[in-house]
């Protein structure tokens, strides 16, 4: 074993551990965290195979925004968060599903390395082509399909703004409105801040309806 | 030096970085003294005590600002490979380095109307 396959096995234990954590952790949260360090688990892995661009993809992409986009899943919905623990039925039959995918893919592997079309092939070493390679092949042949990516994620920003936006005249317009009240009217600010003392739970209700 | 050659320095610097870590969090531990109790656990150790948990639901607005992320996380991704390439372009490589300019900023114009949009619509404005 070369320096190579160890550096190669230490990131895949480690992305297997990250992994097994993600899905028997009882905190939903901590299960999102153990996502993203699975899926930096990843990015090393895809460093080990030479392939640097889509390790910073890996990266960027899924370590940095994918994992956002969980936690704030979680914490837009009720979903049970916190110390509630969690218990889904299904475990058996995603048990059964993911150990069925496994079984076949190590059998592929396998036949592919051991008896199959792989038997024979001697060892290489590991290459992959860089970022300016994929730069050019990316402005010389695949501009349109680039530009249209731009489209696309326009879109996709253009549909979560009409989603996630308030418009005027939705459920939840009094709240807003009277947000807007207090805060652009000094004086009844005072009265509200007054009034704020003697009754401690209005107030607190209210922050927590729309405030951050 | 070579592609690993390069990745090397670079992990030897995060196993250093680990231990380095490491080393202070023993070397802290072996110091301090250890007086637990259990107002230190409190959110606030002098203030209003905390009611309630700190997880409850958010609101919906700070969604906009998580996915504006995302999008432009996906635009800089596409500038790196644009960036490495983008200096060395001249009449004779396949690519001219005006054309990777404009598709380029074609690119950066079309993801700025979305931005646009989300400033127009005033979801940038927190009120």
């Amino acid at each position: 074993m070369t320096g190579h396959d160890v550096v190669f096995v230490l990131v895949g234990l480690l992305t297997a551990a990250a992994a097994i954590l993600t899905v028997t952790s009882k905190n939903l949260v901590h299960a999102a965290l153990f996502l993203a360090t699975t899926l930096a688990g990843i990015a090393g892995v895809f460093l080990v195979l030479a392939a640097d661009f889509l390790a910073l993809v890996q990266l960027v992409v899924y370590v940095g925004a994918v994992a956002v986009l969980f936690l704030f899943g979680l914490m837009l919905t009720r979903a049970p968060i916190g110390r509630e623990a969690l218990d889904n039925q299904n475990r058996g039959l995603a048990i059964g599903v993911s150990g069925g995918l496994f079984v076949v893919l190590s059998a592929l592997i396998v036949d592919a390395v051991v008896g199959g079309s792989l038997g024979d092939t001697t060892v290489a070493e590991v290459t992959g082509p860089g970022i300016e390679d994929i730069g050019m092949a990316i402005f010389a042949e695949w501009v349109l399909p680039f530009e249209v990516l731009s489209m696309l994620l326009l879109a996709a920003l253009i549909g979560a703004i009409v989603l996630a936006r308030r418009e005027p005249g939705d459920s939840g317009e009094e709240a807003m409105a009277t947000r807007i009240d207090f805060g652009d009217a000094p004086p009844t600010e005072g009265t509200d801040s007054l009034s704020s003392g003697s009754l401690p739970e209005l107030t607190s209700g209210e922050r927590r309806e729309g405030g951050p | 030096m070579s592609f690993f050659e390069q990745y090397g320095t670079f992990a030897i610097l995060v196993v250093l970085g680990c231990l380095l870590y490491a080393l202070i969090m023993v070397v802290s531990r072996v110091m301090r003294p250890s007086v637990p109790s259990p107002q230190k656990l409190t959110t606030y150790e002098c203030g209003v005590p905390a009611e309630g948990t700190g997880w409850t639901q958010v609101n919906i607005r700070y969604y906009v600002f998580a996915f504006l992320f995302v999008i432009f996380d996906v635009e800089a991704i596409f500038l790196f490979p644009w960036a490495v390439i983008v200096g060395g372009l001249d009449a004779t490589t396949p690519v001219s380095p005006m054309f990777a300019v404009v598709a380029m900023f074609l690119f950066i114009g079309t993801l700025l109307e979305g931005l646009a949009y989300a400033w127009k619509k005033g979801v940038l404005r927190w009120d």
